[in-house]
């Protein structure tokens, strides 16, 4: 193994170096630009054979992306922001036409104020539009979802859409080693894409995006749901082999000294990596603190979560995100499919700090609340 | 049954998709009162209706633009 220095930016272009996609529609937008520059290098210097397109905005981007998919093609395209937010009309429409492609979202506050900072409003946004949804931790996660997000992806019991978001700047702008695996150990994970549930080709003609009246909609919005539910099987196969072949083993959730822990910090991204810090500090002095992380958000792993956190009496859900009016996604998505007492925290939002004490203050206000969701890290001054 | 993301995979299938389901008011003609003037004919926007003044209700989305055209009223449209 070989450890190389890199961004998450950079390890996410290498692992679709690796993945090698025909066609590659990016549109620059700060801070996923380097994916997209390093994707371009690539293939301008032979090192991917695709076409790389490009595309005059965000909506084009995926628009190309579900046009080339529908030829029966891997596709790539990355975002962030604004960016996700333009293509919200196709994000839909990939999924309905079971079209598996595989995007990296770098995660960015959306306007107003405009912010080109940090939260995950923008990809929890899309919550609902039936793609599967990974949060990185690490650049070396972001590496190794993107390559098991296309084996899942294609996987012909899913045939869905999956977006592999990392925290803007915090992941993208940071370096840090990474392992990138050898051609031939990716291969024997993710073999050639071979589509056979619908793609255009003269020789058996069909018709793709096509209009349905109320007879068909609600049967094809079905098969959704049961795919997307059916993913989780496939999600675990292929977590398992990829620690055979890697050796690094993933799930749905990460459980750090949460097996005996009486209060349970419950989070997503590199937010994770303080809050384990913290979790070590106060362990050492005792305190029975841990931490789950939620790594796949959609489909949503409520028993691997309920089964995570059970145990513990009291749960602080962090959100780095908001449902005005009535608080964090994943809290209230907890909350809503599990009996346990859980709080919620919004933090985080448009890049603000969020420090070893602020983690430390949500850890008591879970010990002694007071209200069901409130927000940490507000300038007092201010309000 | 729909297939995996709703392709259609079987050309010229449209005719399977039976449109006349849209349909609230159905056109019944008196044809004993029609003077097969074509005016029906001519005007259906879905060419539901042959030369023998015969009404497809597969297709018919019950518009009622053939009652309106209808000069001597042959034409009555009556909820399903």
């Amino acid at each position: 193994m070989v450890l190389k220095v890199m961004s998450a930016n950079q390890a996410i272009a290498e692992a679709v170096k690796l993945a090698n996609p025909n066609v590659i529609p990016v549109y620059p937008i700060t801070p996923q630009t380097t994916i997209s520059e390093y994707l371009a290098k690539f293939v301008a210097d032979g090192d991917i054979k695709a076409e790389y397109i490009r595309v005059e905005s965000e909506h084009s981007a995926i628009s190309a992306c579900l046009g080339a998919s529908g030829t029966g093609v891997r596709v790539f395209t990355a975002t962030s922001s604004q960016g996700l937010a333009l293509m919200h009309e196709i994000i839909f429409a990939a999924a309905g036409l079971r079209a598996p492609i595989v995007m990296a979202d770098a995660n960015r506050a959306l306007s107003a104020p405009l912010s080109i900072w940090n939260d995950q409003q923008d990809s929890i946004s899309e919550r609902d539009s039936g793609w599967m949804q990974i949060y990185a931790e690490n650049g070396q996660e972001a590496l190794d979802s993107i390559l098991i997000s296309y084996r899942v992806s294609e996987d012909k019991k899913v045939l869905l859409p999956s977006m592999v978001c990392i925290d803007g700047f915090i992941l993208t702008h940071t370096v840090e080693p990474v392992d990138v695996p050898g051609k031939e150990d990716v291969d024997k994970f993710l073999p050639l894409y071979k589509p056979d549930h619908a793609y255009l080709d003269p020789k058996r003609p069909m018709s793709i995006g096509t209009f349905t009246d109320p007879n068909y909609y609600m049967e094809a919005r079905h098969d959704m749901e049961v795919a997307l539910e059916g993913a989780k099987k496939v999600i675990t196969k292929a977590n398992s082999e990829f620690a055979e072949i890697f050796g690094r083993k993933y799930d749905f959730v990460e459980k750090y000294r949460s097996d005996d822990a009486d209060i349970i910090l419950v989070a997503m991204g590199s937010i994770c990596s303080s809050i384990k810090d913290v979790v070590d500090e106060l362990r050492d002095k005792g305190e029975k603190v841990g931490l789950v992380r939620v790594r796949v958000f959609r489909p949503f792993p409520t028993d691997e979560i309920y089964e995570a956190i059970k145990g513990a009496s009291k749960i602080g859900v962090l959100d780095k995100n908001v449902s005005f009016s009535i608080g964090g996604v994943l809290h209230n998505e907890i909350k809503a499919k599990m009996d346990v007492d859980a709080y919620g925290f919004i933090v985080g939002l448009g890049g603000r700090d969020i420090k070893p004490e602020h983690i430390k203050e949500i850890i008591e206000k879970t010990k002694n609340p007071t209200t069901q969701s409130q927000w940490i890290g507000l300038n007092k001054e201010d309000i | 049954m729909v297939s995996v993301g709703a392709a259609v995979k079987e050309p010229g299938s449209t005719r399977k998709n039976k449109t006349g389901s849209w349909r609230t008011f159905k056109p019944i003609l008196d044809k004993e009162k029609c003077i097969e003037c074509e005016n029906c004919i001519m005007f259906c926007p879905e060419g539901c209706i042959n030369n023998d003044y015969d009404i497809d209700y597969d297709y018919c989305k019950g518009c009622g633009i053939c009652e309106e055209e209808c000069p001597v009223k042959a034409i009555k449209m009556e909820r399903e």
